[in-house]
């Protein structure tokens, strides 16, 4: 129900304001950091970073998973504090010791996870905590309706979140940032949940809010994007700044080399591996919403055989949360088989599944992959707590932790988790390492289905490459995988067939050779019908 | 590594030390403003006890440890079972009735007797289970709710089963046979008060607990439940099967509770039997930081306080009520100390991982082991 008409009307307005940005150059810089120094147990998270922000730009930062980027941006946002260092907002320098004295100081931060109430509507979630503002009624909904349409945002603030798609939600979150005073906004990996068209509208909103003055800091992995709408890009290579460019003077292959400090290998082409095994069935599968209303899922019908990569493309909240759940046995189908080989496995619980030799990268690594306080060892047994490597003493009621220590050092290895240690938590490293711990867990178990949401969400460029080839090289011996994905590189680049999901129903077929990234956008949205 | 775990461990004793010095001061406050001999409250407490105190003190730990190990069974899960109090009582009155009966000879009698304690411990927590998966009440309501059920339950069958105390208006079940009482050990010279046999019972708790939880493929389940609930979906656990069998675990545990008083000092269950030791369990579990020899430290603090302050009274002229507030106090101050342990340990590193730095001029940079 996202109502995207309307917001791309609301985007042209700012297109054409977009124009006449510039203006505040030769003021004091928005924000100067001068000689940050972050350490954590065992890590330098940062070290000796200067940035400089000049006002009224987009401004990108990039770098490599755990390179210090997140934690960077909460230093600036009172979230952390530096060890040493200096921060200074529109030219004086500022002791930032919580998140509101950032706001104080106009600085706002939307984090990867939205921090919305579902069942609040867009004013209550916005005015929530900033009530002192423009109190809760009309006045707060007339200044969210101005700010609405002074930067584009296309938010209505009497929609129910919950009804409100991954792009709305995102936009929501600017404007709580906006309707709290913030001049300069940051957001960390804002892209890498949205689709390719969304990407697009926000991309037009932030050139909207620099349009009025506005500064906007964000990260984020993909690079083509940040070359398309950044003003200047700071890259960050373990823990320090290591270059300043201009998005004119780079290419985006250059910039990964930057962050990476060396060459990157050439991604190879492939010859298809399908057989005609059908390893995993789903059959005339639906599943109704408990609470009312439309199917989550209707009559889904999909075969992943050995050695085949089926790509589930969709906007997300479209089902495809809901038919990898089903699939893992997390949720029972109202009706319809899963097959796994010739077996139905509809009613298998999860560790059955499991168990059964298939794989799973969850949506949610926080939620649903990670124990976030336990050391990195137990992290890698979970999922495969019955796996006979992990099992041992008598009738393998055991956990054979010397095994699992020796297991997670192989996933640090093989996968390139930069960790100080096994023994740090899980929760200690950066997202996109913790990412590659999940799939390595994964992968090294050789399962004979891989179920796999955004499996490379938050990881760098150079281990995106690795990660794809360690599912390649995989699939060569007879892997299938379901992936679902919102990158739609991802999707071309690994798939053997694209199917779209669209309002839970499997609406096209696509070959990944022939497609275009336009034709994919169209049946995403559901104007190709 | 090992410096890691040994950091960890002075990092573990840091917060309990904590508190019981915070406890000590606020309790000291509190004395000054009461206007009562503060020097006096100490030195009572404080003095050495005597030889039939620690008997005494010894014996307080061992029932108060097994009760915090039923708590904590509980907490590893994120489940609060508030209702030891409730299942050790049952469980007690029900093998003192059926150990009563002597229908097996000697030492039987006493497994048979804690087969039926643990068995009835089990069940009245496992309604609680079952109310929380079926209906999703709240296993803090029912267990509630649960020991005041009992309590009257168990006062109410105490009449029926009660035999006639000679006079006296104790109510209480059937003495157990002289074979099935449990000596007590001499372990403290030149007393004639023995500790508890079924010690025994409370350090094998101890052991099966440390290694069922942190060896176990069953522990490993339960304390992924009680870190990540969607986690442990995710990975397999059947969180509602979970919830059942630690809730009846917990209450099995709870059921043993009792044990050592009943075949080791009182021989029957009579109203008179020690009441509360459900509460102070989930005190000591608290301050033990669930930890099988971090609660065994908590029990024996627990037991010593209340030894001591019988002496206040007499020597100070203080109320023993005092060492109440000063129990409350420490848990309320443990879990201060716990956060603040945890956030001195962080900065600690960190300066560590400074000088480790500056020692070997930058190269050790993102990612570097320190
Ligand atoms: N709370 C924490 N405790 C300990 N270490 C931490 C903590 N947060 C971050 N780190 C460490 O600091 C380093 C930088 O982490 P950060 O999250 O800033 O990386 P990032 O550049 O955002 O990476 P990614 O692209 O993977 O998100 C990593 O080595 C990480 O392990
Ligand atoms: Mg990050």
């Amino acid at each position: 129900m996202r109502p995207a008409g309307r917001q791309r009307g609301a985007c042209v307005i700012v297109g054409t304001r977009g124009a006449s940005g510039r203006h505040a150059s030769d003021e004091s810089p928005a924000v100067e950091l001068r000689g940050i120094t972050k350490r954590f147990p065992g890590v330098v998270a940062n070290r000796d970073v200067e940035l400089t922000v000049r006002r009224g730009t987009v401004h990108a930062v990039v770098g490599e998973n755990g390179a210090g980027k997140s934690t960077l941006m909460k230093i600036l946002y009172g979230v952390q504090a530096p060890d040493e260092g200096t921060i200074a907002v529109d030219g004086t320098v500022r002791q930032l010791g919580s998140p509101s004295d950032a706001i104080a100081a106009g600085i706002g931060m939307v984090f990867q996870h939205f921090q919305l109430a579902d069942n609040l509507t867009v004013l209550e979630n916005v005015v929530l905590g900033a009530e002192r503002r423009h109190g809760i009624g009309e006045a707060a909904r007339t200044a969210i309706r101005e700010l609405s349409a002074a930067y584009g945002l296309g938010v209505d603030p009497d929609a129910l979140v919950a009804t409100l798609g991954v792009g709305a939600r995102q936009r929501v979150e600017i404007l709580k940032v906006l309707f709290r005073g913030a001049r300069i906004v940051i957001l960390d990996e804002p892209t890498a949940v949205l689709v390719p068209q969304e990407v697009d509208e926000l991309f037009d909103n932030l050139r909207g809010l620099k349009a009025e003055g506005l500064t906007v800091l964000f990260i984020s992995h993909k690079l083509d994007e940040v070359l398309r709408v950044a003003d200047a890009i700071t890259v960050i290579r373990r823990g320090t700044t290591v270059a300043e460019v201009h998005p004119k003077e780079v290419s985006a292959r250059e910039l990964a080399e930057l962050m990476v400090g060396s060459e990157l290998p050439s991604p190879s082409t492939e010859e298809s591996t399908v057989t005609d095994t059908p390893l995993l069935t789903v059959v005339d599968t639906s599943l109704d919403d408990p609470s009312g209303g439309r199917r989550l899922l209707e009559g889904i019908d999909l075969t992943v055989h050995a050695g085949e990569v089926v790509g589930i493309a969709g906007v997300e909240g479209n089902g495809q949360a809901e038919l990898v759940e089903v699939v893992m046995g997390m949720r029972e189908p109202t009706s319809g088989r899963i097959l796994l080989g010739e077996q139905d496995v509809s009613s298998w619980p999860v560790r059955a599944l499991r168990e059964a030799g298939i794989g799973y990268v969850p949506e949610d690594r926080h939620r649903h992959g990670l124990l976030l306080e336990a050391p990195l060892w137990e992290n890698v047994v979970l999922g495969h707590q019955t796996d006979p490597l992990y099992r041992t003493g008598p009738g393998g009621t055991l956990v054979d932790a010397a095994a699992a220590r020796r297991e997670t050092e192989q996933v640090v290895a093989q996968y390139d988790v930069r960790t100080p240690s096994i023994d740090v938590t899980a929760g200690s490293l950066s997202g996109g390492n913790q990412q590659k711990l999940i799939l390595g867990r994964e992968m090294r178990r050789s399962p004979r289905v891989l179920v796999a949401a955004h499996p490379t969400r938050g990881v760098d460029v150079g281990a995106q490459a690795a990660i794809w080839d360690h599912i390649k090289a995989a699939r060569r011996a007879g892997l299938g995988v379901l992936l679902v994905s919102a990158d739609l590189e991802e999707l071309v680049g690994l798939s053997d067939t694209i199917r779209v999901i669209l309002r839970g129903r499997l609406t096209g077929d696509f070959d990944p050779d022939t497609v275009t990234k336009e034709q994919l956008g169209a049946a995403m949205t559901g104007a190709a019908r | 590594m090992s410096r890691l775990q040994r950091r960890r461990v002075l990092l573990a004793l840091a917060a309990p030390a904590l508190a019981v010095v915070v406890a000590f001061v606020v309790t000291s406050l509190i004395l000054v403003v009461a206007r009562d001999p503060v020097g006096q409250v100490w030195a009572t407490l404080l003095t050495p006890p005597r030889p039939r105190l620690v008997v005494a003190i010894l014996n307080g730990a061992i029932v108060y440890y097994v009760s915090a190990v039923a708590v904590a069974i509980g907490f590893r899960m994120n489940l609060f079972n508030i209702g030891v109090d409730g299942q050790y009582r049952v469980a007690a009155f029900a093998a003192a009735v059926v150990a009563g009966q002597a229908w097996l000879p000697g030492p039987l009698n006493v497994a048979l007797g804690l087969v039926v304690a643990m068995l009835a411990g089990g069940l009245w927590a496992g309604i609680a289970g079952l109310l929380r998966i079926y209906r999703g009440v709240s296993e803090v309501i029912s267990t509630i709710m649960l020991n005041a059920i009992a309590t009257f339950l168990v006062a109410y069958l105490l009449r029926k089963a009660a035999v006639d105390g000679g006079g006296s208006n104790v109510v209480s079940t059937r003495p157990l046979p002289d074979a099935s009482r449990v000596p007590g050990l001499p372990l403290v010279p030149g007393v004639s008060r023995e500790v508890y046999g079924l010690v025994f019972l409370a350090v094998l708790v101890g052991l099966v607990y440390w290694f069922v939880l942190s060896r176990t493929r069953f522990g490993f389940d339960l304390r992924a439940t009680g870190a990540s609930e969607s986690a442990a979906v995710a990975s397999g656990v059947d969180v509602r099967r979970m919830v059942v069998t630690s809730m009846i675990l917990s209450g099995m545990t709870a059921g043993l509770v009792g044990m050592p008083l009943l075949f080791g000092q009182d021989y029957a269950y009579g109203s008179t039997f020690q009441p509360g030791l459900g509460f102070a369990g989930i005190a000591i579990a608290l301050l033990g930081r669930n930890h099988p020899v971090g609660i065994a430290f908590a029990a024996l603090l627990w037991a010593y306080l209340d030894q001591q302050s019988n002496a206040l009274q007499i020597t100070a002229g203080v109320s023993d009520k005092l060492v109440g507030v000063i129990q409350g106090v420490i848990v309320l101050s443990v879990v201060i100390a716990y956060e603040l342990v945890r956030r001195g340990g962080v900065a600690l590193e960190q300066r560590r991982v400074a000088s480790l730095l500056d020692a070997s001029s930058g190269r050790p940079a993102e990612g570097a082991p320190a």
